[in-house]
């Protein structure tokens, strides 16, 4: 589905775009190419501080809780969450095909699918929140005794670094998780509404689309540096 | 099929193939799956290798290098097929992934820097780098069973 696009073209000699996008699809690479910057200082940061210490606190001892599946099973809870986002972004794509063939039925429903994912996602991101808070983690908090999860590897004390880092750019990501299903519960109700089609092209669904997939490429880095490595 | 009307920005519009694109998109799904599948086992190998006291350092960060690149591929997945970045036009592309090669140096930089003040560090405070040995003998909090707590909640 590559654009047929003549050998010889003159992007700029004037009169039309070089990117060959519309406007505003433009500025949504643009605003991510920001956004990714700023996920990019966060996790440099987290690597920096990591890298900087001696000991940090084991991923896999850390993670290693599922609601009703109870303990001893890292990288679990973590990896259905992953599947969730991965499956909400091909539902999204699907939508934005159906987008282009200007079929408004089947771009309600990928992204009511879509709607859904973002939201299981959200709960899995609470229950998980939950029960870290529970455990004695939050900003400025870890919990340090005998045989807690969040000593360092060799059982050394730990330092709240591991949580702040936890908490702030998990909370980062799932913000724009948030925003990514408020947007696409707009688009769903403007899909309904018949907006689109009375515009003649859904190139809002491609928009929300990209911002969607972004926020499942965030996640791809999160969920490594945090859970894998 | 009806077909879009695009803004004057688009010169040359893309067409789709209804059949290859659902195609190219359970294909990406599979891979996706497939390479996320691979970094848990990957991750389970090193869960296992950390049970064993002296498992090899140099093994488990080749590991973790191999998931990392595995990541990588993950993204360029996402964004050249999902977000169909790859079916955009060459400007488009680089304007795009260009100002996104200042991460290279970023990462090398930041994490080496790390590194370097982890050593001065080390050399220059003793204190700091004999904690690293002491083990943590608090007693846990009443209310909390050795396994931290938290799950009696649920």
């Amino acid at each position: 589905m590559a654009q047929a696009v003549p050998v010889n073209t003159k992007w700029w000699s004037g009169g039309k775009s070089p990117f060959n996008v519309e406007y505003g699809k433009l500025m949504m690479w643009y605003f991510l190419m920001s956004d990714a910057f700023t996920f990019g200082a966060f996790l440099i940061a987290y690597g920096t501080v990591r890298m900087s210490s001696n000991g940090w606190p084991d991923p896999n001892e850390v993670f290693q809780s599922a609601p009703f599946l109870g303990d001893g099973l890292p990288l679990v809870f973590v990896s259905l969450m992953t599947f969730i986002l991965i499956v909400s972004s091909v539902t999204m794509v699907l939508a934005v095909h159906e987008g282009h063939l200007m079929n408004r039925k089947g771009v309600a429903k990928w992204l009511v699918w879509t709607i859904v994912g973002g939201i299981a996602f959200l709960g899995c991101q609470a229950w998980e929140w939950t029960h870290l808070y529970h455990a004695g983690a939050w900003w400025g908090k870890i919990p340090v005794f005998e045989g807690s999860h969040f000593l360092n590897a060799n059982g050394s004390q730990p330092t709240t670094n591991f949580s702040n880092f936890f908490f702030t750019i998990t909370g980062f990501h799932g913000f724009h998780v948030f925003s990514g299903v408020v947007i696409n519960i707009i688009m769903l109700i403007m899909t309904l509404q018949g907006k689109f089609d009375q515009r003649g092209h859904y190139l809002m669904i491609e928009k929300a689309g990209l911002y969607w997939h972004f926020v499942d490429l965030v996640w791809v880095f999160v969920f490594l540096c945090f859970y894998l490595l | 099929m009806e077909h879009q009307h695009f803004s004057p920005e688009v010169t040359f519009h893309a067409h789709h193939d209804t059949k290859e694109t659902v195609r190219k998109i359970i294909r990406t799904t599979i891979v996706l799956s497939v390479i996320t599948i691979i970094e848990l086992v990957l991750g389970y190998v090193i869960f296992f290798m950390h049970k064993n006291p002296d498992h090899s350092t140099g093994l488990v960060l080749f590991i973790k290098g191999v998931i990392v690149i595995l990541s990588l591929l993950k993204a360029f997945y996402i964004v050249s097929v999902f977000m169909h970045l790859g079916d955009e036009v060459k400007n488009l592309i680089m304007t795009i992934v260009v100002p996104l090669l200042l991460f290279i140096w970023f990462i090398t930089a930041f994490l080496w820097d790390g590194n370097s003040y982890k050593d001065l560090r080390n050399t220059y405070d003793r204190h700091h780098k004999e904690q690293m040995n002491e083990k943590v003998t608090t007693p846990a909090p009443a209310g909390h069973d050795a396994h931290g707590g938290g799950e009696k909640l649920h």
